[in-house]
């Protein structure tokens, strides 16, 4: 706010809605909130702790407690090791930023296989679709498992083939994530792959 | 010496119409041509084309800053690197880190600090980096202006962005942005970097000498140069976005 004027902080596309205006940002880096679902990787070890890297500027302790195995202290590595992706949710963001994070909970996982695609955090929402539609058809398509992160992380797994479409089609939308009929260019895609296979 | 005196006789730097060697009148700009989002590893990016200055600049962050004993608790760091390529220059420059980059390393990241909001990230550093690939007088401006649009394409939340412009003293008249020979040859250099939407002067240098009122001339033509500098600026950021963005039925427009 200044004299009145109600200003951006960062660059990103206007839009008005129902006498509120937001702003999309079009990049910027990512900045865990709590209840985030995340793709994790880890970073470092400790005794009784993962260093994850969230694709934030911060790396988040998991705590063993936070996860799903009963961990002796001192065996962190017998569960994941450096370089593991793993599916957790940020528990909680303090004033000083300082992030935890929890595999407690529904889905959270240490990932095996698959590869991890990563886009930029605000296209998130596109990739994801209105109820979750554009990934589901990519999914259907590819006959791939997926996950997206709200930290712009994907990680599919599948057949090595069907992986190459199905980050090809991210990467589509990573790139033309503002232009119009996105859905249908992704859609052309797929199909010019796959057939009418899909949805 | 004698052949440089004898050359800074001959040398005229303003003619009897008030034109300047490279046919400027005493208040124009070199041409400028600023394109945003030319890297693609960086988080932003962009290059300024600034008469014949070519200057990149890239943005990381906010990352974690390292080493770590430098991180600040309550905010984020800015940290720049304002390099000079070796073959910028018409002798082969040394490369490294020399005193004169040093400098403009350190006033360059404090013009930043001031418009990144750096409380929102704690603990993390926002890193510039600035190279310049050809050099023609005033890189310390078109570094500014670049790395000001590369942190706008960073996505990192300031207050505004910085538009940067140098003005000075040649032949006994006051003129905007001068290139090398002037820079060189004339009497003063007093660049100067500003918030364009509240007018806050964030850098401010001079070398040479100016009287009183030599000065606040100086000062009207740089700040008359920075909000034209600020709209080439915005253009650059909007025409980034442009094929994408405008498609978009509620993409009424780009800030800031």
């Amino acid at each position: 706010m200044d004299g009145g004027k109600v200003l951006a902080a960062f660059l990103g596309i206007r839009t008005e809605h129902e006498g509120f205006v937001d702003i999309i940002p079009l990049g910027g880096r990512y900045f865990p909130q709590p209840d985030d679902e995340v793709v994790g990787q880890v970073v470092d070890l400790g005794p009784s702790h993962w260093l994850i890297d969230l694709n934030a500027p911060y790396p988040a302790p998991l705590h063993a407690t936070e996860s799903p195995w009963r961990v002796e202290f001192g065996e962190t590595s017998k569960f994941m090791i450096i370089g593991d992706a793993c599916l957790v949710k940020v528990l909680s963001v303090d004033e000083t930023k300082r992030v935890q994070v929890t595999m407690r909970d529904r889905g959270g996982r240490r990932l095996s296989g698959g590869h991890i695609v990563e886009i930029g955090h605000s296209k998130v929402p596109r990739l994801i679709g209105k109820g979750g539609s554009m990934i589901t058809m990519i999914k259907d398509f590819t006959r791939c498992q997926a996950f997206v992160g709200q930290n712009g992380r994907v990680w599919i797994d599948g057949e090595m083939n069907d992986m190459v479409h199905a980050i090809q089609a991210i990467r589509m939308i990573d790139e033309h994530a503002q232009a119009i009929g996105l859905t249908e260019s992704v859609k052309g895609y797929l199909e010019g792959a796959y057939g009418k296979r899909g949805a | 010496m004698e052949d440089i005196e004898h050359f800074e006789k001959e040398i005229r730097l303003v003619d009897e119409n008030g034109r300047r060697i490279d046919g400027r009148s005493l208040d124009a700009l070199r041409p400028i041509k600023i394109e945003a989002g030319v890297l693609k590893r960086a988080d932003g990016s962009a290059y300024v084309e600034w008469g014949d200055n070519r200057v990149l600049a890239a943005v990381y962050g906010p990352r974690e800053a390292h080493p770590r004993h430098l991180q600040d608790p309550t905010r984020a760091l800015v940290q720049c690197r304002y390099n000079m390529a070796p073959f910028s220059v018409s002798d082969r420059k040394r490369p490294g880190p020399d005193r004169r980059s040093v400098e403009i390393s350190k006033v360059t990241s404090e013009a930043f600090a001031n418009v990144v909001f750096r409380e929102q990230f704690p603990r993390t550093s926002v890193d510039i980096f600035i190279e310049v690939l050809q050099a023609d007088a005033g890189t310390r401006c078109a570094g500014i202006t670049a790395a000001s649009v590369a942190l706008a394409d960073a996505g990192i939340p300031m207050r505004d962005l910085i538009a940067s412009c140098a003005s000075g003293k040649i032949a006994g008249q006051i003129a905007l942005d001068l290139n090398k020979e002037e820079d060189n040859f004339g009497d003063a250099d007093c660049p100067m970097a500003v918030v364009p939407r509240t007018g806050e002067i964030v850098l401010l240098q001079m070398d040479g000498h100016l009287t009183e009122d030599e000065f606040d001339r100086a000062m009207k033509l740089s700040m008359g140069a920075t909000s034209k500098i600020y709209e080439m600026q915005k253009d650059a950021l909007r025409r980034r976005y442009a094929v994408t963005a405008l498609d978009e039925d509620d993409a009424s427009e780009v800030s800031p």
